[in-house]
């Protein structure tokens, strides 16, 4: 582990200008950065987003079993086993599922554990002398991928890590544009794909491999929890802000871009793990769209509870109104301990209905407007029938309230 | 134990992501103090954890993201600040940092007297309440609306099981470490499942196998070298909950799919005996032979179904001729009644 952190030490702190390395390191977080955000972005919808999970830790056995096979660390082979094992995990989570002897959380929540154990048995076991460490599956250490170089007769053309991602990247971009309708219909309305032909089946697996495919492709250069932060934590963000399916990939590739670099550049001044600050910088912007975004954060729905519950308070101080035409029961001091307000939430209401002129105050007596009084009346009739139509032209009169 | 509430609240990736969000917890704890104090880093680890459990509970509440997408949000971007935090503290210059990553995979081993101790008090500690608020938390897990109806204060009930399945799992953390945690507290429970539909039994089968595959899990880790402990405890788990599935008397799949056969072979019995009756009763005298030969366009009909039939009495069979007895022709035409009673 020193050793590692000696090498990452004299890698991040290279001074500018910027090197070769950084310029690589980045160019592949920004492509592991998109190759996940597209298939997250369906995981996300598809309400399967704990499956990439499952999978990032289950491909372990497949790696251990693959690398005694081949031997080498960066063979294809390893990565067609290693996503075997992610299908595998699907199949069984969706077998044991089947039985109806548990519900899928917690099939996922059996499947993966063990398969994980299995691979860290299988290492502890047979692999203890080679380059095969726990952590650095889990971890993952972009700070290498650009040592790792593919030399194709003598010429050296670039890290190995910049093509594998390239590669899944364009095949997942070909799938996504040759599937996108297929997809989009299979995704939001099952029932539909199916009665226009598409196979359910055919397009849950097939996108169960791409994912599988990207996060063994990915985990090499960032490590397995990255792979989930990157696929889920965009595709999440970006839910949030819109809910056209083109703009949420288009935001969630946006969103992995961005904290693929400026989590590069978090880590390069902190001197700390990649894969840490990029899922770090993730989770910043996470949590700002998650307080701010504007009509699904936090905030927003914090004020509009608030707007509402005014408007409710003014509502039933209207009704009270128009039920009671004794002076007694009008009075502004009345109405204090009537409804039971606090004052300041009753001069709040008063004043807002003041300054709609829904009300008038003469010697400390509250009437109704005509304004008021017509309103109240379309309001009660909406309560009694319970009719959306009803409160459609009401809504700009509460719009009113808001400015 | 409280796995077994996990699993029927159906949270239970919660353990999975409460497991990993436990790290940057750990990691703060060590920042701050600079201590390698196992009690000051689990309640680090606790405080991060109870973090986020109710931030993921506020996602699902608030937004229209899913749970699932909650969990793994909050899992990996916990678990990606901790990793940031622990290489971090590994640029300081303090000796005492080697070994905080064992919390990553947990090493049973390491574990001294006071700690075995700090998990048996509060092992205690959550038996006694569970047992105090068992009505509370037994009546919730069925049925939420009603337990409010009856004016028990359901949101305290259920930050408590939340607060203790959190410290189960950070205590369990140092054993097994993050990523097989959830397996810790999923399997026992998901096995015990399998065996009973009552909750105490579940619950008590659930620390029973628990137990059983802590004990059997370090004994087989500690015959061999180089086998640590968390993966083979959790392997052993999940051979429980494989013989479980297979093996449960009402749940089982392999009883199930005897029942299954058997279902079938009751029917075909059924379809060859209505057949014989149908022939037997277009004459005068039901025990009249026919030939078996007229039965072998009949798709109901072997040798097992026939002498099955023998065994019970409602079929005689002479050479290559059978012939309905009294009592098989009862049987049959009582089969036909039912079958138009339940027709009707």
């Amino acid at each position: 582990m020193t050793a590692i952190v000696q090498l990452r030490t004299s890698i991040i702190n290279k001074k500018k200008p910027m090197t070769n390395a950084q310029i690589e390191i980045q160019l592949i977080a920004s492509l592991v950065a998109i190759a996940c955000a597209i298939p997250g972005t369906f995981l996300v919808l598809r309400k399967m987003a704990m499956i990439s999970d499952a999978i990032s830790h289950s491909i372990l056995p497949g790696i251990v079993v693959g690398f005694f096979i081949t031997q080498d660390l960066n063979s294809p082979l390893l990565i067609l086993l290693a996503a075997l094992t992610g299908i595998i995990t699907v199949v069984m989570v969706e077998y044991i599922q089947k039985t109806g002897l548990v519900k899928e959380d917690t099939a996922i929540g059996l499947v993966f554990p063990t398969l994980f154990s299995i691979g860290v048995i299988l290492i502890a076991k047979n692999a203890n002398d080679v380059h095969l460490d726990v952590d650095a599956v889990l971890l993952g250490e972009l700070a290498f991928a650009p040592f790792d170089r593919l030399i194709i007769s003598g010429t050296d053309i670039g890290p190995k890590a910049l093509y594998i991602i390239g590669t899944i990247l364009i095949i997942s971009i070909v799938l996504l544009i040759a599937f996108y309708k297929e997809l989009k219909v299979s995704t939001f309305d099952a029932g539909l794909a199916a009665s226009l032909g598409f196979s359910p089946a055919i397009m849950h697996y097939g996108l169960m491999s791409v994912s599988s495919i990207t996060t063994v492709g990915a985990f090499d250069a960032v490590g397995a929890i990255l792979v989930v932060a990157l696929m889920i934590a965009p595709a999440a963000t970006a839910y949030l802000l819109t809910t056209n399916l083109k703009r949420m990939l288009a935001y969630a590739i946006g969103f992995g871009i961005f904290a693929a670099i400026s989590g590069y550049w978090l880590a390069h001044a902190l001197d700390a793990s990649i894969a840490g600050s990029i899922t770090t910088m993730l989770g910043l912007i996470f949590f700002i769209i998650y307080l701010f975004a504007p009509s699904k954060g936090i905030v927003a729905i914090l004020y509009r509870e608030k707007q509402q519950r005014t408007e409710v308070s003014l509502l039933t101080f209207l009704l009270h109104l128009k039920n009671h035409s004794e002076e007694r029961e009008r009075h502004v001091n009345h109405l204090n301990e009537h409804i039971n307000w606090q004052k300041v939430r009753s001069k709040t209401v008063l004043d807002l209905a003041l300054k709609n002129n829904m009300v008038s105050i003469k010697n400390n007596i509250v009437s109704l407007t005509e304004k008021g009084n017509n309103f109240t009346s379309q309001a009660i009739d909406y309560i009694m029938t319970n009719e959306d139509s009803k409160i459609e032209h009401m809504k700009a009169d509460f719009f009113l309230f808001r400015g | 134990m409280l796995g077994s509430f996990a699993v029927l609240r159906k949270q239970s990736l919660l353990g999975d992501a409460i497991s990993h969000a436990a790290l940057p917890g750990i990691a703060i704890a060590f920042l701050i103090t600079g201590a390698k104090d196992s009690n000051t880093l689990l309640i680090g680890a606790l405080i991060s954890g109870l973090v986020g459990t109710f931030w993921i509970r506020g996602i699902v509440l608030k937004t229209h993201l899913k749970s699932d997408t909650a969990l793994g949000l909050i899992l990996s971007l916990f678990f990606g600040f901790g990793m940031l935090l622990l290489t971090f503290i590994q640029k300081q210059p303090n000796a005492n940092q080697a070994g905080l990553d064992k919390y990553l995979f947990g090493q049973a081993a390491t574990l001294v007297e006071s700690d075995v101790w700090l998990m048996a008090i509060i092992a205690s500690i959550c038996l006694v309440i569970l047992l105090f608020f068992w009505k509370e938390f037994k009546i919730l897990l069925f049925d939420a609306d009603y337990t409010k109806t009856l004016g028990f204060n359901t949101k305290f009930i259920d930050i408590l099981i939340t607060s203790f399945i959190v410290l189960a799992i950070v205590l369990g953390l140092q054993t097994v470490g993050v990523v097989l945690m959830s397996a810790m507290l999923l399997a026992p429970a998901a096995a015990a499942r399998q065996w009973t539909n009552s909750l105490s039994v579940m619950v008590f089968l659930a620390a029973i196998f628990g137990a059983f595959s802590g004990v059997f899990g370090t004994a087989i880790s500690a015959s061999q070298n180089n086998l640590s402990t968390g993966p083979v405890i959790v392997i052993v788990a999940g051979i429980f909950v494989l013989v479980s599935f297979i093996f449960s008397p009402s749940r089982g799949l392999l009883f199930k799919q005897i029942r299954f056969i058997k279902n079938r072979r009751d029917l075909e019995l059924h379809k060859t005996l209505a057949f014989m009756f149908r022939i037997a009763e277009t004459h005068e005298n039901i025990s009249h032979p026919h030939a078996i030969k007229i039965l072998n366009n009949f798709q109901g009909y072997t040798k097992g179904t026939l002498k099955k039939l023998v065994d019970k009495h409602y079929v005689i069979i002479n050479g290559n001729e059978w012939s309905l007895t009294n009592d098989g022709y009862r049987a049959a035409s009582n089969l036909y009644n039912q079958q138009e009673k339940t027709n009707d």
